[in-house]
């Protein structure tokens, strides 16, 4: 098993979301595909994450394992957390001032 | 033993890559949201051979247990209008966006896979990933950081709180001014209290209340 498999899904996955973010329509689906996104960046980190400790552990430094990437990984979901709240109450809002979830009828500053 | 590991990783790897076609894909958001626990579950398994149980536990509890059924509240609040129609509007602009982005990306792919060569991975040392280690790590490293998310996750929520409640309050009580200040206006003189009858009140009907123009 080699750290590219990881890096190859992880590309694939964040490709996948990419496509979905830039061509629905639907903003809860929108944010779904960003939700793909985020998971592809933490598969791609934790994954070198485990390539450096493997490092690590068979060389002379004996600094204890480094987690920089898992902790990482662990921010990143405290701020999708975050993220989804913000963003399906902002989706709320817009349903209840428009009657649509869709994005391109959210021009309010438009007119 | 490795092709075990290899067939995980395979197996994982597929169902991820379905699942996450079906959240892009699915034109009813509950099944995108399906689509998305799915993969979330096999990105799991992935960070459990990765030696990241800590996080594989993380993942489970946060992303499937509250982000998917926080979106699984929101689809069956707003109902059939969160299914939005097919439409061919700016089909062609959007696919061509899409189209690029997955380009792109495949460009970058190709480019990358040249310089890269197989990187097999040692084994870590067995504590590698556990509660323990990682929180370690975490307090000794990353303290501030840990202490400014929860700051940023009170204010996501107070944020949040703010903007789904919206003015409906205000909103409310402007109308509520609007249509009642002129009615009541004489009454106050006349000193006499009058019965608004709404629709709603069935009992306007038996005293004789005035109804609202």
């Amino acid at each position: 098993m080699t750290v590219d498999h990881y890096i190859l899904l992880s590309a694939i996955l964040f490709t996948i979301g990419g496509i979905g973010f830039l061509s629905r329509r639907n903003v809860l689906v929108a944010l779904m595909s960003l939700e793909v996104m985020l998971n592809a960046v933490n598969l791609a980190l934790v994954a070198f994450n485990r390539a450096q400790a493997g490092a690590l552990s068979q060389s002379s430094f004996s600094g204890g394992t480094a987690h920089t990437g898992q902790v990482f990984a662990f921010f990143v979901i405290a701020v999708e957390a975050a993220e989804v709240a913000v963003g399906l109450a902002i989706v709320l809002s817009l349903f209840r001032i428009k009657r649509t979830v869709r994005s391109d009828e959210a021009d309010l500053l438009k007119n | 033993m490795s092709w075990l590991g290899y067939a995980y990783f395979y197996i994982c790897a597929a169902v991820a890559i379905g699942g996450a076609i079906t959240t892009v894909a699915a034109r009813n958001p509950i099944r995108g949201a399906m689509g998305l626990l799915t993969m979330i579950l096999s990105v799991a398994g992935l960070f459990l051979a990765l030696h990241a149980q800590f996080l594989a536990a993380i993942q489970v509890i946060v992303y499937a247990g509250a982000i998917v059924v926080l979106f699984l509240f929101v689809i069956m609040l707003l109902g059939p209008s969160a299914t939005s129609p097919r439409d061919q509007r700016d089909l062609v602009a959007r696919s061509i966006g899409a189209s690029l982005f997955g380009l792109v990306f495949a460009l970058a792919g190709v480019f990358v896979g040249r310089t890269l060569h197989p990187v097999t991975m040692l084994e870590p040392s067995s504590d590698f990933g556990g509660i323990d280690a990682f929180g370690r790590s975490l307090f000794a490293d990353a303290l501030v950081p840990f202490e400014l998310s929860s700051a940023l996750l009170v204010v996501a929520v107070v944020g949040a709180l703010a903007v789904a409640r919206g003015r409906q309050g205000e909103n409310a009580l402007k109308e509520y001014r609007n249509t009642e200040a002129p009615a009541d206006a004489g009454n106050r003189e006349s000193g006499t209290i009058r019965l608004v009858a709404t629709e709603s009140s069935p009992l306007a009907g038996e005293v004789g209340g005035v109804t609202r123009p």
